[in-house]
């Protein structure tokens, strides 16, 4: 037996139903052992409540519509914000990454903005933009914008040159060159910044729900910590695993979908 | 089928696929009288990287359709002479005809590395190398003719990843030949191959050599495989050609025969006496 299994090894056998099933036998058995500790009282129900408490308060507030009202609030200002940040994070990881100029022009000043932490810009946000929709949307996109800027950069700046000089000489125009060799060639590499972008959407969306909103997930915990509902601060916490595994699931899907000439990604 | 033979044949009636080859056997006796290839006259060729002068005068005639190998010590300026032929470098003087009606597409480049795009399928890595012809419509018949040429026909839908290092290789070649270069430059094509590879893929480009009668020039460090495979090798020292040596042997050349050994002989004992002379061994 090899330590290394997951690399790709000839003629092992595969039963993909049970495959499929593996990486969740690890929460459920978290949720069996956590439902076990709370029902013979070794978990104060006051420090964290049984699962099926949770699953209660979830079904009560998915009755009153509250549930899918903050969700959908999330869910949007999320979506829109990695829309706007992770655009403008391409267009000036292309930009940097096939002109000189526009590279020696902006990519100084972008790396100096970087290292402020984004969140910390939370009180500056809030005398500019008040808890208004536009603050939230502001803080994921300028969040989202670096993963996907330097790894848009780095994928375009790696791009092997020997595939460029053999596209010239194949009499490729920029357009053509761009689209068959340099895109494809970085689009590795824009996958990860992506997966990056999309956990730091979560994260700085909560924070800043948490701090500065009147509605979505972020909120729904504030208003029950302030009403000492214990359960829906668990329920909201499980909904941001969730909702993080989604985002996460659909990238794969979109990366296995493009990349599906990688190595990494051919079925064996 | 009839896509086919006007891809491979040299004359303007379509012939039968036996009777093609009788032809090109005949062509074989005389490539010069019914080359396509592109005749090639350099003269004073000079190409200086600062003050770093790798070529200092070349002067040089190759008639269409013959190969040639070019032989050298590394850092002798052989690949810098072929990425001057196929246009991938300026030179700093001298001037390089290929004939009034050659096009970008008549001139292809064979590397060391295949350069295939791991992101694109087989056939159309191949469609590449039909340059601007690319959106024609009979592009993809072309491409998989050309695959078939180098007996890849079977694998036009795989990736590039999934073959082996000769496989990706012949690849690379059907793409150079799909737009039926006038003018094939190889640089170390072979250099990276195993042994046995090495000695199949001779054979393979001797063969698309006679079938399409372009003018070849092979640079290689391996002398065994140019005066296998060229009518002539080119002996470069010092960014001059130092010896110019005609392989009259007839093809097919028997491998190991006394008198390609003793012609090998006589350029390697060139090439080391040119070693010692600059005694930076």
């Amino acid at each position: 037996m090899s330590l290394i299994d997951s690399l790709p090894r000839a003629g092992a056998p595969k039963l993909p139903r049970v495959d499929g099933l593996i990486p969740w036998i690890l929460p459920l058995a978290i949720i069996l052992i956590w439902q076990v500790a709370c029902v013979t009282g070794f978990v104060s129900a006051r420090v964290l409540p049984a699962p099926t408490d949770v699953a209660l308060a979830g079904w009560k507030l998915l009755q009153s519509g509250e549930l899918v009202r903050n969700i959908w609030v999330s869910f949007w200002r999320a979506s829109v914000g990695f829309l706007i940040g992770g655009s403008i994070g391409f267009s000036f990881g292309l930009a940097n990454g096939l002109s000189q100029l526009s590279s020696k022009l902006t990519d100084t000043t972008l790396q100096m903005v970087r290292n402020i932490p984004h969140l910390a810009l939370i009180p500056l946000v809030i005398l500019w933009f008040g808890i208004d929709e536009s603050a939230k949307l502001f803080l994921v996109a300028l969040g989202v914008f670096f993963p996907i800027y330097l790894n848009t950069l780095h994928g375009i700046r790696t791009v092997d040159p020997q595939l460029i000089e053999m596209g010239r000489i194949y009499g490729m125009s920029d357009g053509e060159l761009f689209r068959r060799v340099i895109f494809p060639g970085a689009l590795p590499s824009i996958f990860v910044g992506l997966r990056f972008a999309l956990g730091i959407m979560w994260l700085t969306l909560i924070v800043a729900e948490t701090i500065a909103a009147s509605s979505g997930l972020g909120y729904m915990a504030m208003q029950a910590r302030e009403f000492m509902l214990i359960d829906v601060v668990v329920l909201s916490i499980l909904i941001y695993a969730l909702l993080g595994k989604l985002a996460d699931s659909a990238s794969r899907a979109l990366e296995r979908l493009t990349l599906s000439w990688h190595p990494a990604f051919q079925k064996h | 089928m009839q896509e086919a033979l006007r891809f491979r044949s040299l004359d303007a009636e379509p012939v039968e696929r036996a009777g093609y080859v009788e032809q090109a056997r005949q062509l074989r006796l005389a490539p010069e009288t019914a080359s396509r290839g592109l005749s090639l006259t350099i003269r004073g060729l000079r190409k200086s990287f600062g003050d770093n002068e790798v070529l200092r005068g070349i002067d040089l005639h190759i008639p269409a359709g013959q190969s040639v190998a070019i032989v050298g010590r590394s850092g002798c300026g052989k690949s810098t002479l072929l990425r001057l032929i196929a246009g991938l470098e300026i030179a700093t003087a001298g001037t390089i005809s290929l004939g009034e009606d050659a096009r970008p597409e008549d001139v292809r480049v064979m590397f060391q590395e295949p350069r295939l795009l791991p992101w694109a399928r087989v056939l159309s890595n191949v469609e590449v190398g039909l340059g601007r012809e690319r959106n024609s419509p009979d592009a993809q018949a072309r491409a998989e003719s050309a695959l078939s040429e180098v007996g890849l026909a079977d694998k036009r839908t795989q990736w590039p990843a999934v073959l082996s290092g000769g496989q990706k290789q012949r690849v690379a070649l059907a793409r150079a030949l799909v737009s039926q270069p006038r003018v094939l430059a190889f640089d170390e094509p072979l250099g990276a191959l195993d042994a046995l590879t090495r000695i199949s893929m001779q054979r393979l480009l001797e063969r698309v050599w006679h079938d399409q009668g372009f003018t070849a020039i092979l640079v290689t460090h391996d002398v065994t495989e140019a005066v296998a495979l060229a009518d002539r090798v080119l002996v470069i020292e010092d960014g001059r050609i130092a010896e110019d040596f005609s392989v009259d042997v007839p093809r097919p050349r028997q491998r190991g025969s006394a008198e390609l050994a003793a012609l090998e002989g006589a350029i390697l004992k060139n090439l080391l006496e040119g070693t010692e002379d600059t005694s930076d061994l």
